[in-house]
């Protein structure tokens, strides 16, 4: 058990080097850099910069280096804890993103949490109840959380929460705590706000998860050894939560491996209709502007959410499964 | 074939049936022959033989046949295909027109029946400018009668990008009056401060007074042509990948199943996200509809490798495939003789669950301004209108566009499921 944990956080550091490398493609990619759309805009607004200054500039950013010199210092800056400037904002990139950050962990996890707790009985039931009303019913809801694109039920939620109450959804904040620090009424109304996104982003997750717990359950219902407990005479309440019902789950544990970073990244969509202070509006902002250094950061932290959620699966997956235990 | 009528269990355990997903149907083909009479046009003596004589591709039909939301949603995406194939002939008018006097008209809904008799008809709708936004604000009238007329001319245009025609499946039937009304004001007639509108607009106008309806045809053609190439790219990288690294082993298994697992535990979204605000602005549509597409694929192409490797990996081991290799058959032979038919239907099913997650991944970029840009047209841009809340609260129409994409997408995954349940006839 702890030899296959630690074998998996060795893998931690090659693939942390892997992607670092792979986002710093990514936002190299664009031709021009920041220098370049600071250029544009001031242009728009009628100011020039002569050529002098623009090299200063450049220089200033380390844009002037070539592209391996600016990966190995933006690294290095990274591993001392540094996550660098925003061009854009001109602010520290850790202090616009920390609250954003635990905004989005906090969304993500609850969404996580309620997904399962919601996905799980769902599973049961409509397995255990085959072919009733209650299955058929349940089978349509998974079949629409499935193919309705969460961001379509952002629209539709904030149209309906409009055309019927006048109120506008939108935003984790009432206007009169946006900018507040952090108090006790504070997070009382981010409370209030935050069920709405939180929701919407547990509608598709529930779906997927009840459909994988359902087929499951129903492989495992017609096995011998549930045939046997009933003819001991069993109650079949207990009977079926203690022994199908945890066969049927490991399978469900392995899917925290893709479940979890879908909805951290998979919230950046939700976020941007409900216009939501998390890191994916930023995200985007940022690549629009080319603010590679942000933006950078930024995929850098969805890609250790993902792997963070590949380790915590893997983890319980064998603490749960003997026989991937004993495979290490 | 001649199709006797077979004893149909109730509609809802139908559908529940075909809605499962995993290995819980349980046929057994000895038992599934006797019962099922509509196997085989003739008698139940011969539907064991008709059963064991039958090529793959006909067992996965007669299972893909007893799905019957599978065999409606299939119906539903042929429909779907021919619009896409001659958005021309659905739309009412140019997607690209645009009349800024007549932004923002409510959805015109048809009436088939006036005063009982079959004469289709849409009500007008009034215009009147809001003195205080300045905005001429439409509302549905209901003393105007617009006649609609199936089959009727409009604008010229070439059906399939061959025939020239100017015959859309529904238009304004002419009349002279109109005609001439037409040619005095544009297709808006003001009358004071009043202004009605002599157009046919089925799904109501956006922002800029563009014909949604139309502008949905052409959407799906873009949007489902989008979801098919990508998925078509993907399924050749998946295919060539996961069948070398099932067939041949070795290194080059290592290779490829480390490259997935990198790939697959990159987050797929801010990764496209990042790709797609890299091409550059100045791209034509056709340079960033294949950029996108590729994009898309890139990511995806490992699922299906997967898959492909997996089946490699368990055919390799059948009896059949032993017994092909032992009565001498050339590698060439066992590859593409025996084993790629029996792949097939799971291939097949497996690309038709791909597609609609490529679908929603374009809509949602467009959607975000990364994708497609106007004056493309797909589902994406189109929702695009409907962003903020002001647009919503205006135009609640604009949101109609999602609805197709959630029925497209609905109706792929139960094909797909169909499919794919079907696609292995002889498990139990």
């Amino acid at each position: 058990m702890i030899q296959h944990i630690i074998k998996r956080l060795l893998l931690l550091p090659v693939l942390l080097l892997i992607f670092s490398i792979f986002a710093f493609i990514i936002i190299q990619a664009p031709p021009g850099d920041f220098v370049t759309s600071y250029i544009a805009e001031l242009a728009s607004s009628g100011s020039s910069m002569d050529q002098v200054q623009i090299d200063a500039l450049r220089a200033q950013y380390g844009l002037d280096q070539p592209i391996y010199t600016q990966y190995g210092k933006w690294m290095s800056r990274i591993l001392r804890g540094d996550l660098g400037v925003s061009l854009d904002w001109q602010k520290p990139i850790k202090e616009l993103i920390t609250e954003r950050l635990v905004l989005t962990l906090i969304i993500g996890l609850m969404t996580f949490f309620l997904s399962w707790v919601l996905a799980v009985p769902i599973g049961i039931v409509s397995a255990v109840k085959k072919y009733s009303l209650l299955d058929y019913g349940l089978t349509v809801f998974n079949y629409i959380g499935i193919a309705t694109p969460s961001f379509l039920v952002a629209l539709i939620a904030m149209w309906l929460a409009f055309s019927w109450f006048g109120v506008s959804v939108t935003g984790l904040f009432s206007a009169e705590f946006v900018d507040a620090p952090w108090s006790m009424a504070r997070v009382g109304d981010l409370l209030k706000h935050l069920w709405l996104p939180v929701l919407i982003l547990t509608l598709s997750g529930t779906a997927r998860l009840a459909r994988i717990m359902r087929a499951n359950l129903l492989d495992e219902l017609n096995k011998p050894y549930v045939e046997m407990a009933r003819a001991k005479g069993m109650s079949e309440w207990k009977l079926i939560m203690k022994y199908p019902v945890r066969v049927a789950i490991n399978p469900l544990v392995s899917t925290i491996g893709w479940f979890l970073p879908l909805i951290f990244s998979g919230s950046l969509v939700v976020a941007t209709v409900l216009n939501l202070p998390t890191i994916g509006p930023m995200f985007l902002r940022s690549l629009t502007n080319q603010d590679m250094f942000l933006a950078g950061a930024i995929v850098l932290i969805y890609c250790m959410l993902a792997i963070i959620g590949t380790l915590i699966s893997d983890i319980l997956l064998a603490w749960l499964d003997p026989r991937i235990r004993m495979e290490s | 074939m001649a199709e006797p009528q077979e004893p149909q269990p109730s509609f809802g355990q139908k559908v529940l049936e075909n809605m499962q997903t995993a290995s819980a149907v349980s046929y057994k083909p000895m038992v599934r022959v006797d019962e099922d009479a509509a196997l085989a046009p003739v008698g139940a003596a011969q539907d064991a033989e008709a059963f064991y004589v039958a090529p793959n591709w006909k067992l996965v039909w007669w299972r893909f046949r007893k799905h019957r939301l599978a065999m409606i949603s299939g119906l539903v995406m042929i429909f779907i295909t021919i619009i896409a194939l001659a958005p021309d002939f659905f739309a009412t008018q140019n997607p690209h027109t645009t009349n800024a006097l007549e932004s923002f008209i409510p959805v015109q809904r048809i009436h088939f029946f006036d005063e009982r008799r079959l004469s289709p008809f849409v009500f007008g709708a009034t215009g009147q400018r809001n003195p205080k936004s300045l905005r001429v604000e439409w509302v549905i009238d209901e003393s105007v009668k617009i006649p609609v007329r199936f089959f009727a001319p409009g604008y010229p245009y070439k059906l399939l990008g061959v025939i020239p025609t100017n015959i859309h499946l529904v238009g304004v039937a002419p009349t002279e009056e109109q005609a001439a009304a037409k040619e005095a004001a544009g297709s808006s007639t003001a009358a004071g401060p009043q202004r009605i509108s002599q157009g046919l607009h089925l799904m109501g106008t956006d922002r800029l007074g563009r014909d949604q309806w139309s502008r949905l045809m052409f959407g799906t053609r873009v949007s489902l042509s989008i979801g098919l190439v990508a998925v078509a790219v993907s399924t050749i990288l998946g295919i060539f990948l996961g069948g070398i690294s099932g067939y041949f082993g070795g290194t080059i298994d290592m290779i490829v199943q480390r490259t997935i697992e990198i790939l697959q535990s990159l987050p797929a979204i801010p990764i496209w996200l990042a790709l797609s605000a890299a091409l550059p602005r100045t791209w034509s549509v056709e340079q960033t509809y294949f950029a996108i597409t590729i994009i898309l694929a890139l990511l995806a192409w490992t699922t299906l490798a997967r898959e492909i490797r997996g089946r490699f990996l368990t055919l390799r081991d059948e009896d059949f495939i032993i017994a092909a290799k032992l009565s001498g058959c050339s590698q060439q032979r066992v590859i593409f003789r025996h084993m790629a038919p029996t792949m097939s239907s799971h291939i097949i099913a497996a690309v038709t669950l791909a597609i609609p997650v490529m679908i929603i991944n374009e809509t949602f970029l467009s959607f975000l301004g990364l994708g497609l840009r106007p004056p493309a047209i797909s589902w994406g841009v189109l929702l695009q209108e409907a962003q903020n809340l002001q647009s919503i609260a205006l135009a609640p129409w604009l949101l109609l566009p999602g609805l197709v994409v959630i029925i497209t997408v609905l109706a792929l995954n139960i094909l797909g499921d169909g499919l794919r349940d079907a696609a292995d006839p002889y498990t139990s």
